[in-house]
């Protein structure tokens, strides 16, 4: 409710952002006013890890001068603000996903809330099964389905999971453009699978998964939904209800919060069930020496203090998304990356990964210098002052499908203008004759 | 001189193309059955994908056992090639001592955070890579193939 008076409290939220408002976001961002090897830095990272308004850092100073204290434990005032913030952090970032806050997981990241849900159902497979949790459980002939585009972190706890049970893992392969192959979706869906894990947006090709289509498409086989929208919640509005996924998982680093909190979304009727990954204090009930009795969602998922001043902040950070208004970031993204993609394939010698120009994609594109190593497009850019990811982004075999084993990735946030992209194009084209490797003219 | 001009300097980009000792066949990668007086090691760099897998065969000479070949398949950035490709241009010859010597100088040279005057007379071709140094991410590139040699030479001695 306060994020709906918020936003309608901001006359500008229906016309699209302008560089003019982008100028003035870039004013709360103080780490982007700075040289870097002689050159204003051109931040073009975001996809690892964004940038933090100043709001943000306040919110987590003002805790610690204010209120820090343990939450749910103690009777003292302090301790009672500091829960009150904590609780409030949690209702505001899962109105901010769509979602009730008795549904939203404090994590330490994205990763730490796959393997959450990965370890969860690991052990709801073993032992004597409660009926409560054998939707949960695997065993050999079930099936977990996973894309060819997914980041290692939404591949790997698949992997251990299937090893653990006895389930097999398969995965939905990638066009060459870099889109799921929803054909080989439709049949590799079927009544043995009881998960599928995939990515709203990849971090590689920008590529927008269709995800209210694949998820009807898992429901009517039965198969529980597990949505990577480490890359979809910075950037565009994110319903988890109208998208009817069972999971949901995200990084706060990437979406203007600190390091060291993430969130992860389940349906509350299927976190009541789950078993629990990590257990110790604040997790539980009654506790006698051989067994123990456990807390509903979410805290059943908190064991052990948690990071109380990042949830904080990531509440901060949400605030400032949505101020901003996350159609308005989307739809100025979308244009970056359209930016992006069409300056880079009009510069010989480059292969951009994933859709051509014109295709949606998100603010980010991911190419091939075609003689230069990405490490070394990567440095040049640097001595440019500018900050791009290189290597394998965490995907492995969706490199290897596009037949290489590193790229160059630039990726644009709320902050970016079309200058930073077009500084950034300027340097590209500069790369190839840098590393004497001009196209050679056949006579 | 740039500090990405003393990174990327001329005989680094002409070593990264020319490749010296890249002629390790494809059915040589697995380095099975390998006679005593050959090693080979595979290293990958898993930040950035370089890789390597470097052979090193050795003979017994009148004075001890001398390097009498080295042959290397793998992929990376120009760094990375172009040190094993200097490293190539190096060794053969040279007493497996002197390789193992010769390693240690060139690591710390490597490590020294551009705080180290490379010795031309010992290093050859390799002190051009001193501007490495300065970059700590970038200085497992220029190691990969060394690294690879050290475990090589291991095997046999
Ligand atoms: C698509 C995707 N999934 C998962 C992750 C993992 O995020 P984290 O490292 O914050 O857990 C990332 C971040 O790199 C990502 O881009």
């Amino acid at each position: 409710m306060t994020v709906l008076s918020r936003q309608a409290g901001t006359h500008t939220l229906n016309e699209p952002l302008t560089d003019g408002e982008v100028l003035r976001i870039r004013n709360d961002f103080p780490i982007l006013d700075q040289d870097v090897n002689g050159h204003p830095l051109v931040y073009l990272d975001s996809g690892a890890t964004s940038q933090k308004p100043i709001s943000v850092m306040e919110a987590e100073q003002e805790f610690y001068e204010q209120r820090n204290s343990a939450v749910h434990r103690g009777a003292h005032t302090l301790a009672v603000a500091a829960t009150d913030v904590f609780e409030d952090a949690r209702a505001t970032v899962a109105a901010f996903i769509g979602a009730e806050g008795n549904e939203l997981v404090w994590t330490q990241n994205a990763t730490a809330g796959l393997n959450l849900i990965a370890y969860s159902f690991g052990n709801a497979s073993v032992g004597a099964i409660p009926e409560q949790e054998k939707k949960f459980a695997l065993t050999a002939g079930d099936e977990v389905l996973v894309t060819e585009m997914e980041h290692h972190a939404n591949l790997i706890p698949w992997q251990e999971l299937c090893r653990r049970t006895g389930a097999t893992l398969r995965f939905i392969p990638v066009h060459d453009d870099g889109t799921l192959d929803m054909e080989a979706a439709a049949t590799l869906l079927n009544e043995r699978t009881k998960v599928f894990a995939f990515t709203h947006v990849s971090n590689v090709t920008g590529v927008i998964n269709p995800v209210a289509e694949l998820t009807s498409m898992a429901h009517a086989v039965g198969a529980l939904v597990v949505l990577d929208a480490c890359q979809s919640a910075p950037h565009l509005p994110l319903d988890v209800k109208a998208l009817d996924v069972d999971f949901a998982v995200f990084s706060g680093h990437k979406m203007l919060g600190p390091t060291g909190i993430g969130g992860l979304y389940g349906r509350a009727e299927l976190l009541d069930a789950m078993p629990p990954f990590l257990t110790g204090g604040s997790m539980i009930t009654t506790v006698t020496m051989d067994q123990a009795q456990y807390l509903p969602a979410p805290q059943r998922f908190e064991a052990g203090t948690q990071s109380i001043s990042q949830a904080v902040a990531l509440a901060a950070a949400v605030n400032y998304l949505e101020e901003t208004g996350m159609a308005r970031i989307h739809d100025w993204e979308a244009a970056l990356g359209q930016r992006l993609v069409s300056g880079l394939e009009a510069i010989e010698g480059i292969r951009v990964l994933g859709p051509a120009s014109g295709i949606p994609r998100a603010g980010l594109a991911s190419f091939e210098v075609a003689g230069v190593h990405a490490h070394d497009v990567g440095q040049y850019l640097d001595a440019a002052g500018i900050a791009v990811r290189v290597g394998h982004h965490c995907a492995q075999p969706l490199h290897r499908r596009l037949g290489l084993s590193a790229s160059t990735r630039a990726s644009a946030y709320l902050y970016n203008t079309r200058a930073d992209v077009d500084a950034f194009l300027t340097a590209v084209a500069g790369v190839r004759g840098y590393f004497g490797v001009e196209v050679e003219t056949t006579p | 001189m740039s500090a990405l001009d003393s990174l990327y300097q001329q005989i680094i980009l002409e070593q990264s193309k020319a490749r010296h000792g890249a002629d390790l066949a494809n059915d040589q990668l697995q380095g099975q059955h390998l006679p005593p007086n050959v090693g080979q090691c595979h290293q990958l760099n898993p930040v950035c994908g370089d890789e390597i897998t470097l052979r090193l065969e050795t003979e017994d000479g009148g004075a001890g056992r001398t390097v009498s070949g080295i042959h290397w398949a793998g992929d990376g950035c120009a760094i990375s090639m172009a040190s094993a490709s200097i490293l190539s241009e190096l060794v053969v010859g040279l007493g497996v001592e002197e390789v193992t010597g010769l390693i240690g100088n060139f690591r710390t040279l490597m490590r020294s955070r551009g705080k180290l005057e490379a010795d031309e007379e010992i290093l050859g071709d390799a002190a051009a890579l001193s501007g490495v140094s300065k970059y700590p991410a970038r200085v497992k590139c220029a190691m990969l193939a060394w690294v690879a040699a050290e475990d090589a030479l291991n095997q046999i001695t």
